[in-house]
């Protein structure tokens, strides 16, 4: 009998192996090889280097440019346009321009491109987040993207995993930005170094796709391989929704499957958690924060820039206005999240708060622009990182939080949770 | 294999890629012009202070953040020979490879070293000298399979090879 975990079946399958273990080096075939404009552009120069320049499979490649998009100077400009035109020459099925693009963490599952049972490389670190849906999907750089976009394959170091076993049900403010920040905390920045990070248990149904595709993002920032969910009904129904009549394969881990390590995450006691300068393990919770006051407030990313975000931010926001001299940005993850939005009344009841609504972009996330701090300054971002000069100045700060205490923070003026609004 | 000597760049635990290459830089192609911001949110001073063959050595979590290649790229590019560290990032330590920038994973070199020191690696043996304190230390040896894409000097040549 094998003893594999999911991610470790997923690979044996597309390795054409019947059984893989943790360490061994093997070379898998690939569902899916995506990049954006800050990655592609390195990609594309390397494919020239290869004897043949063409692609593997034209629908198995999606290019997003989300970083710096809309353009925000004449380099990005010229970093899509080299992007652009690659994906005419092939004839990429999955270029997203503006006016379709979002961003890529979000747009992608939301398109249906994104399939359990799926291996997927993409060149941004965060392309864990389709592991919600039961993939392997990994974060690579520029050169494993031009291999991959050349010959369809990858090689991978199997991995070795650690399994969270999760139980009980949130409550109300509480949401999956929450159960990841109090794991990296837990667990440290290198916690999951080279590991897969499988998420199971009785507790994850009572965990929204938008609350997984947050918990899958951020296994990076514990420094993992992969975060994996199994796919139960809530996943199937979203697959309805977003990929009707695509076929895919689901895999569950073996019974007996062997993990380095075992945590059992109560979300009942979870509380609303903040990553506090300049790491995403210097987490602290409400009991230990003291009055701190902020400067501006981001709600967004490939993080936290859905619609069960966005709702939860407007809930918090409705007949509130932000604080005094505050700036809070607000950024829907992509064209459908912010059509959605807009239908539902969010929009209006941002705009109404004092807040700003962006187009789709990574913007701020990652210091690009649309919200870059001066020196000194505070932001409570629900981002993913909150390293020295991520979003501007070197000696700025980012507090890493939930859109529940984004959005109260933005009413108060300092790093607050729902319950300080008498919510 | 080649050999690299130079004098050390000393870093502590979790040094990022944003702090390697700042996002603010990431629309520049040109590697040497990248090349000017390597490490600017850490030490500003590393870009006047390096020299051709110099060696970064830095506790663990090296280069964790992004997937950014013109994080091991702007290394390479500023002259480092090598970057020794008690654990590396899983994507910088890929991209490393890929890219042809020599690592090596290393706890007692990590800890010895200090800044200042003139160190010198033999890639084939692994082996790590301390030429200021004859200390030695053993890095850890690659797999087969990397050494033979370090060896063609990174992955596209590898493949082309193939």
């Amino acid at each position: 009998m094998s003893k594999m975990t999911m991610s470790q079946k997923i690979l044996a399958s597309h390795a054409g192996l019947s059984e893989v273990s943790a360490g061994q080096l093997i070379e898998a075939d690939l569902d899916l090889v995506l990049g954006n404009d800050i990655t592609s552009p390195v990609a594309i120069r390397e494919m020239t280097k290869f004897k043949s320049d063409s692609v593997f499979d034209k629908d198995k490649i999606a290019l997003v440019p989300d970083h710096f998009v809309p353009n925000k100077d004449i380099k990005s400009a010229e970093n899509c346009k080299c992007v652009r035109e690659f994906a005419k020459k092939n004839n990429i099925t999955n270029y997203f321009e503006v006016g379709q693009m979002g961003i890529e963490h979000a747009l992608l599952p939301e398109s249906g491109l994104t399939l359990p049972g799926n291996v997927i490389i993409g060149a941004d670190s965060h392309t864990c987040t389709y592991g919600a849906l039961g993939a392997f999907s990994t974060g690579i750089g520029s050169t494993d993207m031009a291999a991959g976009m050349a010959t369809g394959k990858a090689w991978f170091k199997v991995p070795s995993a650690i399994k969270f076993n999760i139980v009980g049900k949130p409550s109300k403010w509480v949401s999956g930005k929450d159960v990841i920040l109090h794991i990296i905390g837990m667990i440290g920045v290198d916690g999951a170094l080279y590991k897969s990070m499988e998420f199971v248990g009785e507790g994850i149904k009572n965990l929204s796709m938008d609350d997984r595709f947050t918990i899958a993002n951020m296994a990076i920032e514990a420094g993992g391989k992969n975060g994996i969910f199994p796919v139960d009904e809530i996943a199937i129904e979203y697959l309805k929704e977003h990929a009707p009549g695509k076929e895919y394969k689901i895999f569950e881990a073996d019974p007996d499957a062997e993990y380095d390590e075992e945590y059992t995450i109560d979300l009942s006691a979870l509380k609303s958690t903040v990553a506090f300068p300049h790491l995403p393990e210097n987490t602290h919770t409400f009991d230990e924060i003291q009055d701190t006051k902020i400067d501006q407030v981001v709600i967004g990313s490939c993080t936290n820039g859905r619609l069960n975000d966005l709702r939860c931010a407007a809930e918090i926001l409705s007949g509130r206005h932000v604080a005094d001299g505050m700036r809070c940005i607000i950024i829907p993850g992509t064209q459908k999240i912010y059509l959605q939005a807009m239908q539902e009344g969010l929009l209006k009841t941002f705009i109404e708060a004092g807040a700003i609504v962006s187009t789709p972009t990574c913007g701020p996330c990652l210091g690009g622009y649309m919200g870059i701090l001066a020196s000194g300054e505070r932001c409570v971002s629900t981002t993913n990182r909150n390293f020295v000069g991520r979003m501007g100045a070197i000696d700025s700060e980012i507090y890493l939080a939930s859109p529940a205490v984004a959005a109260a923070s933005a009413v108060t003026g300092k790093i607050s949770e729902p319950s300080e609004l008498g919510l | 294999m080649k050999a690299a000597k130079g004098t050390v760049f000393k870093y502590g635990d979790n040094v990022d890629t944003d702090v390697i290459i700042p996002a603010r830089y990431l629309a520049i192609s040109d590697a040497k012009e990248l090349a000017t911001h390597c490490m600017e949110d850490i030490d500003k001073d590393f870009v006047n202070n390096v020299k051709a063959g110099d060696i970064i050595v830095a506790d663990k979590n090296f280069g964790c953040g992004s997937s950014r290649e013109h994080a091991p790229l702007v290394i390479k590019t500023a002259g480092v020979s090598c970057v020794i560290a008690k654990s590396f990032a899983r994507i910088f330590y890929r991209n490393a490879i890929n890219i042809g920038l020599p690592i090596i994973e290393c706890v007692e070199a990590a800890e010895n070293i200090k800044a200042g020191d003139i160190v010198s690696i033999d890639f084939d043996t692994g082996i790590i000298t301390d030429e200021t304190t004859g200390e030695t230390f053993k890095g850890q040896a690659f797999p087969e399979f990397m050494q033979k894409i370090i060896d063609s000097e990174g992955l596209i040549n590898y493949i082309n090879k193939k």
